[in-house]
C-alpha cells in the first residue's frame, strides 16, 4: 500500500515551478481540481492515492490545502529549495494577477458582466469539485470502515453543517487509532 | 473609515492563518468581521466586490486577501496581507512534510494518512455539495454543474473551455 522510493519520478526545480504556475494559472473557481488533474494525469507524478494522502496532510495543517499540498509535493521531489519554487509559481502569479485586477477595479469600478460571468463559471467550477472527489473517492478501499469515517464527515459538515473544528475533533482521534491498530 | 493601521492588520491576519485549520474559509468571516465590522476599512459592498474579483481571477480562491491589502495600502498592504497567509502554513507543511518524507513508515504517519485519507474525502464531498447549494439557484443551475461533473468524469477535453462556456452563458443571461 506504501509508495516506495525507487518508483518516485525524477522532477526537476523547472518543471516544479512550470507545473505549479500551470496549474495555478488554470485554476479559475477553485484549485483543487486543477491540481489533481496536473500532479496526478498530466505529469503523473503522483498516484492517485498518494495525492490524496498528501491532500489529507495538507488539509490537517493550518492554512489553503492546496498550498499545502505545493509545499509537500515541492519538497518530495526537490527539498527545500523545489518547495520554495512551486510556491512561487503557485501563489507568485495569482498575486500579480489579482493585483492587476485591483487596478482595473479603482479605475473602472466592477462591471455587472464580470458578476454574471462568475455566476455561470462558478455553476461549472462546482461540477470540476464534484468530479474530482468522486475520482479521489476510488482509492478507498472496499471496506466498511474507511466509507464510515468519509460518510460521517459528509454528514456531520455538509448535512448537519456542524462547525468543521468539531467534526474533525471527535471524527480524527478515533479514525486514526483504529488504523494505528490495524495493519494493512 | 478607520485610521489604517498596516501593523496591526498583518497581527491579526498572521494569528488568523496560524489557526486557520480547515483551510481559507474556516476564516473567512473573521476578515470580514476585522476589515468590514469592527475597523470599517472597507464597506460590505466593497468587500463582496473585492470576493467577487478575486474568484474571477486565475488562483487560488484565497487572494481576496491579497486584493484587500492592495486596496487598503497599495503594494505594502499587499504584502501585509499575503506574508501572513504564506508564512505558518508552509513553515508547519515544511515541518511535517520533512518528517513525514524521512520516515514515511514511522506507524504515526501511516496511521494518521490511511486513518484521515476517508475523512479528507467525506469532507471534499461536503465542500463540493455545499458549493453545488449556494451557486445554484433553480434547476438549470444544477444541471449544469451536473453535466459538467459528467463530462469531466468521461471526457478528456480541456476543462478551461468548460469554464469558458459558463461564463459566456452567465453573460448570455442564460444562467
Amino acid at each position: 500500500m506504501e509508495q516506495t522510493e525507487s518508483d518516485k519520478p525524477c522532477v526537476s526545480r523547472l518543471e516544479l515551478f512550470l507545473t505549479f504556475s500551470r496549474i495555478t494559472l488554470s485554476s479559475f473557481g477553485g484549485a483543487l481540481f486543477w491540481a489533481r488533474l496536473g500532479l496526478v494525469e498530466r505529469q503523473r507524478w503522483l498516484s492517485e492515492r498518494e495525492f490524496a494522502e498528501l491532500l489529507t496532510l495538507g488539509q490537517l495543517l493550518p492554512g489553503p490545502n492546496v498550498l499545502n499540498l505545493t509545499v509537500l509535493v515541492g519538497y518530495r521531489f526537490a527539498g527545500w529549495s523545489g518547495a520554495a519554487v512551486s510556491v512561487a509559481g503557485y501563489l507568485g502569479w495569482p498575486f500579480l494577477v489579482v493585483i492587476g485586477m485591483g487596478l482595473a477595479y479603482q479605475h473602472y469600478g466592477a462591471l455587472p458582466q464580470v458578476q454574471l460571468a462568475l455566476a455561470g463559471m462558478s455553476k461549472v467550477a462546482a461540477g470540476l469539485l464534484l468530479a474530482t472527489v468522486i475520482k479521489l473517492a476510488t482509492v478507498l478501499p472496499l471496506r466498511w470502515r474507511p466509507w464510515l469515517f468519509g460518510l460521517l464527515a459528509f454528514v456531520g459538515v455538509g448535512v448537519m453543517r456542524w462547525p468543521l473544528l468539531w467534526v474533525i475533533g471527535a471524527l480524527a482521534p478515533c479514525a486514526i487509532f483504529l488504523a494505528w491498530k490495524t495493519k494493512d | 473609515m478607520d485610521r489604517l493601521d498596516l501593523g496591526a492588520l498583518f497581527l491579526h491576519f498572521l494569528a488568523l492563518w496560524c489557526v486557520a485549520v480547515g483551510g481559507p474559509s474556516a476564516i473567512l468571516p473573521d476578515i470580514h468581521r476585522y476589515v468590514v465590522e469592527v475597523h470599517h476599512l472597507l464597506s460590505n459592498r466593497e468587500f463582496a466586490e473585492i470576493y467577487t474579483l478575486a474568484q474571477v481571477a486565475p488562483g487560488p480562491n484565497v487572494m481576496y486577501v491579497t486584493l484587500i491589502g492592495w486596496h487598503l495600502a497599495g503594494w505594502a498592504g499587499a504584502a501585509a496581507t499575503t506574508i501572513p497567509l504564506l508564512v505558518p502554513a508552509t513553515t508547519l507543511t515544511l515541518l511535517v512534510g520533512h518528517f513525514n518524507e524521512r520516515y514515511p513508515n514511522a506507524a504515526i504517519f501511516r496511521a494518521v494518512r490511511s486513518g484521515l485519507m476517508p475523512i479528507t474525502i467525506g469532507l471534499m464531498f461536503a465542500s463540493a455539495t455545499i458549493l453545488m447549494r449556494a451557486v445554484n439557484h433553480e434547476w438549470r443551475g444544477y444541471l449544469i454543474t451536473l453535466l459538467t461533473a459528467a463530462l469531466v468524469l468521461r471526457k478528456t477535453w480541456n476543462p478551461l473551455w468548460l469554464l469558458a462556456a459558463g461564463a459566456v452563458a452567465g453573460m448570455a443571461g442564460l444562467v
